[in-house]
């Protein structure tokens, strides 16, 4: 197997999504190949980081303005559109 | 496996009953769907447009959309999909106009492999947590996913960040299963070779390129 159609594979080998047989190919290619051995690791930890790290958290004080704002643009919206509720 | 399958359908079930209701005028039941999704949405806009102003314009107009056309909701897919749908379609108008630019779209970039051929090669050690502080490493996650297309960001946020399915992901974007799957492949490398600049181990220096 070359590096490349093991690239190719790289998402679903990370998400477990491939066959056994698949899999045992692959795995056969990162025993030996180190480069590729370092960009699934790799790989692996940007997805870990980015899962774990949370970069935008919503502040519960905005959180209630948006709400608030949300509701009420949604009663005017019901009253514009129907006169009776 | 059954029992995750079971506990999203009594999700869909709950979630249906809360769409139903709001269908029919009670408030109180959109009142709670917003506070089911609020956070998730405000996280997604974040991402796409890369401006907190807009986001929180993106989650207002999503929410009012959603609920003015609520009537259009088959039920077909999870309201939380369809939602999302019309938040990164907000989302993207935004950053449209921010950059006045009418040609931002998922499609934007697509073709280039640039970064999809990994060059770093060097591993990351050691941890990226161990080498930086919380909230200067937040500065270079968001730095780096900035750099990235809207395109392969917004696959790679919901299928990662928001732990979509492939499947879901499509219908979310409008895609085909096969285009989300190569946008997240390439996505992904792109990140791990920007990310590999600041992470890479420095003490080895062994000469890879």
């Amino acid at each position: 197997m070359k590096c490349t159609e093991f690239l190719k594979e790289l998402t679903d080998y990370l998400d477990g999504k491939i066959s056994e047989n698949l899999k045992m190919e692959l795995d056969e290619h990162l025993h030996w190949c180190r480069e590729c051995h370092v960009v699934m690791n790799t790989t692996k930890k940007t997805i870990e980081i980015y899962r774990d790290n949370e970069l935008y958290e919503l502040p519960e004080g905005l959180r209630n303005r948006l709400h608030e704002a949300i509701m009420t643009k949604c009663r005017n919206s019901r009253s514009g559109k129907k006169s009776t509720t | 496996m059954e029992t995750i399958q079971k506990k999203a359908e009594e999700g869909i079930t709950s979630e249906l009953a809360l769409v139903q209701a709001a269908k029919k005028g009670d408030l109180e039941a959109f009142s709670e769907l917003v506070r089911r999704y609020d956070r998730n949405v405000f996280r997604i806009a974040q991402h796409i447009t890369h401006n907190e102003e807009d986001a929180q314009d993106v989650v207002q107009d999503a929410f009012l959309k959603a609920y003015q056309n609520l009537e259009q909701f088959q039920g077909n897919s999870k309201f939380y999909t369809w939602l999302v749908r019309i938040a990164v379609n907000e989302a993207l108008m935004r950053l449209r106009k921010r950059r006045n630019d009418r040609t931002v779209s998922l499609d934007e970039d697509v073709e280039t492999e640039d970064g999809s051929i990994p060059r770093e090669v060097a591993d990351w050690s050691p941890n990226p947590e161990q080498l930086y502080g919380t909230s200067e490493l937040g500065d270079i996650l968001k730095r780096t996913i900035q750099g990235l297309s809207p395109g392969f960001r917004t696959v790679f946020v919901l299928r990662d960040v928001e732990g979509m399915s492939t499947e879901e992901t499509a219908e979310m974007l409008g895609l085909s299963v096969p285009a989300v799957k190569s946008r997240l492949l390439r996505a992904r490398l792109q990140l791990r070779e920007r990310l590999a600049r600041y992470f890479k181990n420095k003490k080895g220096g062994d000469g890879q390129q």
